[in-house]
């Protein structure tokens, strides 16, 4: 029997048609007590309940698998076609998708763009993030914490191309006036957008992880002596650090996957950073702003795709080892 | 002799908002006494230990008037809040074991306070493990989580962290609650032991342990003072005040 089908032999259809017993009028009770019997609409549509709620709960699977079937699909005509050399994909920085005598496709140069961008970004959005979470849960009172918390809130709903835009205009400004860099389009200024944008996510995940802490263990340690900042980190934060790591890493995730944002404040350039100075370009903006261009079922089209695969693979890693981690965590 | 006045209640008035829970009583705790604290729910017994080592603060809508004195020093007055809530060692009615390792939960106060010897941690944990009657059952897992310990384990757990400050008050909000009659037998036996040397304040809806325990009983009702006498005056034949009688006998509350 498949996982969450009903049990159909603990329920026989001679239930239903059991004779109702007469109401019987118990002692010290004003009004009748009838022997309960489930109507056959009861139980059927408690079947099918569970079917339903079986359903949306392995769709996630199924939605997962066929994205990935589908984008997979699209790229493997190359990777067997015999033009194509996969460890040069991986490991050459050289990303010629139209050049007419000799066409290569490295996206080693994109990869270290993607984890450029992400790791600046979560420098500078982990320490806010997570001193945001802690301040609101904690530290302020309650019309502050309504306050910031629908400000936060507006942060999260801004759009990711206004964002860029951002970058693009505002920030690119200020990098270059600040930091004295040829271009102001670059691994920082992305970072920094990235970062802006995870922040909500990371201080809303955050604060539920905080506020899930059972109150009893603030009295128990207050009533210890300590203060509050003890009481933060000794308690509040072993505590909460499931929750917290989630928080960061969706926040990691936002950094991997963010495209627009990015597209408009990285540069664009095909290179391997060496200083958060340096324009990049990362995965998936090369992926939208190639797409477009690339001739469908062409080779660029089809490497487009792998790249597609390649971000499935690295978010898979990182999911894998956050789980990881917490189940370390919760194994100590 | 005149009994040596270790903490003094004059007038004390606590008020959630608008609502009046103690509405102004006046009592004092002897030193090294065991003083029983009695009552139906909502008497305001838990709210009155708040008060005490002020963490009825963590509430914001809580207002408080009158005068708390440990060792003559106005509780509210107070400049190290810290200091004063190490002076007062305070156990739960539920367990709470910090999600720590045991020996951190034991030690989290001192370290808190300042000790980071292991070599000055090591006997406090074990005195505070032995005292509250857990160091046999946990001596060979000190380093496992705290909150997966058994219920009853976790509040012998609370008390030896409530000890491990050597408070000179310790407050007992009906600490029996979630432990079996023999564990509770032995914590009593420690609670003697313990009385040499501090006042303990305990708050109980046993009768009989209030009894079995205490120097004197304070009866309290609604935030009011019922009666506060000796415990052969309050569990005796004849107490003043005819609820008292009733109540200790289980005729009503």
């Amino acid at each position: 029997m498949p996982v969450g089908a009903v049990n159909c032999d603990s329920f026989a259809p001679e239930d239903l048609t059991m004779p109702v017993p007469a109401p019987r009028k118990s002692p010290g009770f004003s009004f009748a007590v009838r022997q309960a019997t489930r109507p056959l609409w009861a139980v059927l549509g408690e079947r099918l309940l569970t079917v339903l709620i079986y359903l949306c709960g392995i769709s996630a699977i199924i939605f997962v698998l066929s994205i990935f079937i589908f984008v997979f699909k699209e790229a493997a005509p190359v990777l067997f076609s015999g033009r194509f050399n996969l460890g040069q994909f991986l490991f050459s920085t050289e990303w010629y998708p139209t050049s007419e005598v000799n066409v290569r496709y490295g996206v080693l140069a994109m990869i270290a763009g993607t984890f450029a961008v992400t790791g600046v970004a979560m420098l500078i959005a982990v320490p806010f993030g997570l001193g945001a979470a802690i301040y609101l849960s904690e530290f302020c009172g309650p019309k502050v914490k309504e306050t910031l918390k629908i400000v936060i809130e507006l942060l999260a709903a801004i759009p990711s191309v206004v964002w860029g835009f951002i970058g693009l205009t505002v920030m690119s400004k200020l990098i270059v006036q600040f930091t004295g860099a040829a271009v102001g389009v670059n691994v920082l200024n992305a970072g920094i957008i990235i970062a802006l944008m995870s922040v909500p996510i990371i201080v809303s995940i955050g604060e539920d992880a905080l506020k899930a802490v059972p109150d009893s263990y603030r009295e128990a340690a207050i009533a210890l002596g300590v203060t509050k900042w003890q009481l933060t980190w000794r308690v509040l934060l072993p505590a909460a650090k499931n929750g917290l790591l989630a928080a960061v890493l969706l926040g990691v995730g936002r950094g991997v996957g963010e495209t627009m944002a990015v597209l408009m404040a990285t540069g664009h350039a095909v290179h391997v950073p060496h200083s958060v100075l340096d324009s990049v370009r990362t995965l998936t903006a090369n992926i939208a702003a190639e797409l477009g261009e690339a001739p469908a079922d062409s080779d660029h089209y089809r490497v487009l795709f792998l790249t597609g695969v390649l971000l499935f693979v690295i978010t898979f890693f990182v999911n894998l080892a956050a789980d990881l981690a917490i189940r370390g965590i919760k194994k100590q | 002799m005149t009994p040596d006045k270790h903490i003094e209640v004059r007038d004390l008035r606590l008020a959630f908002g608008t609502k009046e829970v103690i509405h102004g009583v006046t009592f004092d705790i002897h030193r090294n006494e065991i003083f029983g604290v009695i009552g139906p729910a909502q008497s305001a017994k838990t709210s009155l230990l708040r008060c005490l080592n002020r963490t009825i603060e963590q509430s914001t809508d809580a207002t408080v008037s009158g005068t708390i004195k440990v060792d003559g020093q106005d509780v509210r007055k107070v400049k190290d809040l810290y200091n004063l809530r190490r002076k007062i060692g305070m156990v739960a009615p539920l367990p709470v074991g910090l999600p720590i390792s045991i020996y951190n939960n034991v030690a989290f106060a001192p370290r808190c306070a300042g000790m980071t010897k292991k070599s000055e941690l090591d006997p406090i944990v074990e005195q505070c493990l032995r005292q509250s009657a857990l160091w046999d059952e946990v001596k060979d897992r000190l380093d496992s989580l705290g909150t997966k310990l058994s219920g009853g384990q976790q509040q012998r757990l609370t008390i030896a962290r409530a000890l491990s400050h050597q408070p000179e008050v310790l407050c007992l909000d009906e600490f029996s609650i979630a432990i079996d009659p023999v564990t509770t037998m032995r914590i009593e036996e420690v609670l003697k032991e313990l009385r040499k040397e501090m006042t303990i304040i305990l708050v109980t809806n046993l009768t009989q342990q209030a009894r079995r325990l205490a120097d004197r009983t304070m009866f309290l009702w609604n935030g009011e003072i019922i009666e506060l006498a000796d415990n052969d005056v309050i569990f005796g034949d004849q107490p003043k005040d005819q609820r008292t009688r009733d109540y200790v006998l289980g005729i009503f509350g």
